[in-house]
């Protein structure tokens, strides 16, 4: 069965890839879409099993590496941890290949898309089902890789393909830090697969590690590059600029890959390497510090955007952000929950959008939207629920999850817990007021398009089922699990996360679970009065705070940042070795020299056959002289 | 009066022979006139046999200069014909035209 689920998206990504001409665009859909969809039934039925009986499979399929003491399987690993996996990337992947079946309609490569998804959905899978560092480093390059190409999909757009090679090398860096961590654990562990790592960690607690004169905590270290790794893949600040960016892409692959799996990716990591994390403090106090900083940081900038997907990708980043402080507060499980439900509703928010995009005929500036709630009844219902379960309306998915995380930080007693637990609320305030901004200028107020209203018409119905079975998932998958994923007592994670401290259970007091819905339902108000009724209030803000407006209009100047340290001085080094180094010194010395010489000695020599035939007949007759006189003199 | 001599025949052979050569060289115009001056090199060279067969009492010179003069006719005839398809194909018969050989 776990066999099937593994491979079967890598057959369909063959099938499609290489066949297509043979079985035709329709067929491609069918079988890719097919198979993901059988992957997503199986992984649903795993994750029932591990529930009921904390089965945890292990299927070695090859032997992969053997090198002198390093010895790696290429196998099927599965717990509890990897069984929520399944069904979050299973699920959000079938439904978006069904979508994209409609989405798609128009492009002439649909077969290559369906291609590059199933290969995803492949290479995200090998990831959450490695029992070993270096298979999940082949999954985390892998998903790179398919974010890449589907990214850059639209080849003939410039700014799509500067966008797919910005998230290439952005995720470098953070590969890089991943890359460290597991030489230092293959150094000092010996091995690199998980049980035996995790087995040794109570005992390399204490060891430390030099590097560069310094001397630190081995365990420390590890985590810290590690982090460093899941930063890069889940945008977190400093390593986020590539996701806005990333939004070039089809709406289908900004939904499966830059909202639903590959950037929850690094929170993954950083669950399954629960127990590294939890014997250093210092790494955990840094995971919370970055996520909660992100968190404010990226919904700080997504309220003032105007362009409805990237407004959705500062969302994620900000979720992200969160999901990460719940992991610093050592509340694993709370961030995968969050993981879980969020997939659910970011993957229904970014497919509405879709639906969206697709209405309007590819705007997507939600300044040039509105008044349209009447003529896309659907697509704005089910938006609005998307958007109540991220800003974690009560009962709703985002509700258990976020109330969780900010009473996580609530109760913990890290160092930035406080800081955490602040940011938490205020970001769960913005959240809601971006959302519901988002939602107004969208579908309310007057109709703002060149475009003719009446051309404006509703997706059809292989668009909107996925949708539909999204807004299931976001609507009940918090209040269906809760219970299994964070409740009091719960067994079901077994030993897939360590906890070194056994968390107490405590009620949270009355006026924090007051708080946190009436914060995220008078957000609702409130944006009303700000964005549709009182636009004027905002204006006159924006207009006496320019600078503080541009300021995050531009992101927080880190593009900028970024364009001046690091693009500019390597542009220049880059410059500086092609023209002076190769151009004007190999090049110019070596074949460009070699070849000039040997073009100008044969267009002498070739100017020696004129062609005219007296010429060559005054050489023979010099020629007969010459030997005539020869043979006579002697 | 002056006698003639076969140094005046050869005289003469010599100067028609490199009257030819000099029209091949030197004749930047006209294939015709490359293919006259064959003809007037083929002609020195007659002129020299028959002078000497009249010198050495031989008739066989005479007789091979009829068949130069008979192989001469022919050759003449196919290099015009040659010449006429040149100039159908390429239009032109003008020396400097004729480079195909170029390298």
């Amino acid at each position: 069965m776990l066999y099937l689920i593994l491979f079967l998206p890598l057959l369909g990504s063959f099938i499609s890839a290489f066949f297509y001409k043979k079985i035709g665009d329709r067929t491609c859909q069918i079988i890719t879409s097919a198979f993901v969809v059988t992957g997503a039934i199986l992984s649903s039925i795993i994750l029932l099993e591990t529930i009921k009986t904390g089965k945890v499979y292990e299927y070695p399929i090859l032997n992969w590496i053997t090198s002198g003491s390093l010895k790696l399987h290429w196998s099927i690993y599965v717990d509890s941890l990897t069984a929520v996996m399944l069904v979050v990337v299973n699920s959000v992947s079938a439904l978006v290949h069904i979508y994209s079946i409609g989405y798609m309609s128009h492009d002439p490569h649909k077969p290559r898309f369906m291609s590059y998804l199933s290969l995803f959905t492949f290479m995200m899978l090998s990831l959450i089902t490695a029992d070993n560092f270096l298979q999940l480093f082949f999954g985390w390059e892998g998903v790179g890789l398919a974010s890449y190409l589907l990214i850059g999909f639209w080849f003939k757009k410039e700014s799509a393909n500067n966008a797919s090679m910005k998230a290439f090398i952005v995720n470098r860096v953070g590969d890089l830090g991943l890359l460290i961590a597991m030489f230092l654990i293959f150094k000092t562990f010996g091995t690199l697969t998980f049980s035996e790592v995790f087995s040794q960690a109570a005992d390399q607690s204490k060891n430390s590690i030099k590097i560069f004169g310094g001397e630190y905590n081995l365990i420390t270290t590890i985590c810290v590059f590690l982090f460093i790794g899941a930063m890069g893949k889940s945008a977190q600040i400093l390593l986020h600029t590539w996701l806005p960016d990333a939004m070039e892409g089809p709406t289908p692959v900004s939904a499966l890959i830059h909202a639903a799996t590959m950037v929850t990716a690094g929170v993954f990591l950083v669950a399954r390497c629960s127990p590294l994390f939890e014997y250093s403090q210092y790494a955990l106090n840094l995971v919370a510090f970055v996520g909660a900083t992100t968190a404010i940081f990226a919904a700080s900038i997504a309220i003032v955007q105007t362009d409805i997907k990237r407004i959705i990708a500062y969302s994620t980043c900000s979720q992200l952000g969160y999901m990460f402080f719940a992991a610093g507060m050592g509340a694993y499980n709370v961030a995968i929950f969050h993981l879980f439900t969020h997939a659910f509703f970011k993957a229904l928010l970014f497919l509405g959008a879709g639906s969206v995009i697709h209405a309007f005929h590819d705007e997507q500036n939600i300044e040039k939207m509105g008044g349209v709630w009447k003529k896309i009844p659907l697509t704005y219902a089910l938006m609005l629920i998307g958007t109540l379960a991220l800003t974690g309306f009560p009962l709703l998915a985002g509700f258990y999850s976020k109330d969780a995380i900010i009473e996580s930080a609530y109760f913990s007693k890290s160092l930035f817990a406080g800081y955490a637990f602040v940011i938490g609320l205020t970001t769960a305030f913005i959240t809601s007021i971006y959302s519901w901004r988002l939602i107004f200028k969208t579908f309310h107020g007057k109709y703002n398009n060149t475009m003719s209203f009446e051309k404006v018409h509703e997706s059809g119905p292989v668009m909107l089922i996925p949708l539909l079975l999204l807004a299931v998932g976001a609507i009940f998958s918090g209040y269906v699990f809760h219970g299994i994923f964070i409740g009091e007592n719960t067994q079901f994670w077994g030993k897939a996360i360590f906890f070194l401290k056994q968390t107490a259970h405590e009620h949270p007091p009355l006026w924090l679970l007051i708080l946190i819905p009436t914060l995220v339902i008078s957000a609702i108000p409130l944006s009303f009065i700000l964005f549709l009724k009182r636009k004027d209030i905002v204006e006159g803000f924006v207009n006496n705070h320019k600078p503080f407006y541009n300021f995050l209009v531009k992101k927080w100047y880190f593009d900028e940042l970024y364009n001046l340290i690091f693009v500019k001085s390597f542009r220049g080094i880059g410059t500086f070795l092609w023209q002076r180094g190769d151009v004007k010194t190999i090049d110019a010395y070596g074949p460009d020299g070699v070849a000039k010489v040997i073009k100008n000695l044969s267009d002498r020599a070739s100017s020696v056959q004129s062609g005219y035939l007296y010429h060559y007949a005054t050489v023979i007759l010099i020629g007969v002289i010459l030997i005539v006189s020869f043979l006579i003199i002697i | 009066m002056i006698e003639i001599t076969l140094a005046h025949y050869l005289f003469l052979s010599a100067s028609i022979f490199t009257l030819g050569v000099f029209g091949i060289f030197v004749n930047r115009k006209n294939v015709i006139v490359i293919l006259m001056s064959i003809e007037l090199i083929l002609l020195s060279v007659n002129i020299n046999m028959v002078a000497f067969s009249v010198y050495l009492q031989n008739i066989t010179g005479q007789i091979f200069t009829l068949f130069i003069l008979t192989v001469a006719a022919a050759e003449a005839a196919i290099g015009l014909a040659i010449l006429v398809v040149f100039f159908r194909n390429r239009g032109s018969i003008q020396v400097e035209d004729i480079n195909s050989m170029k390298g």
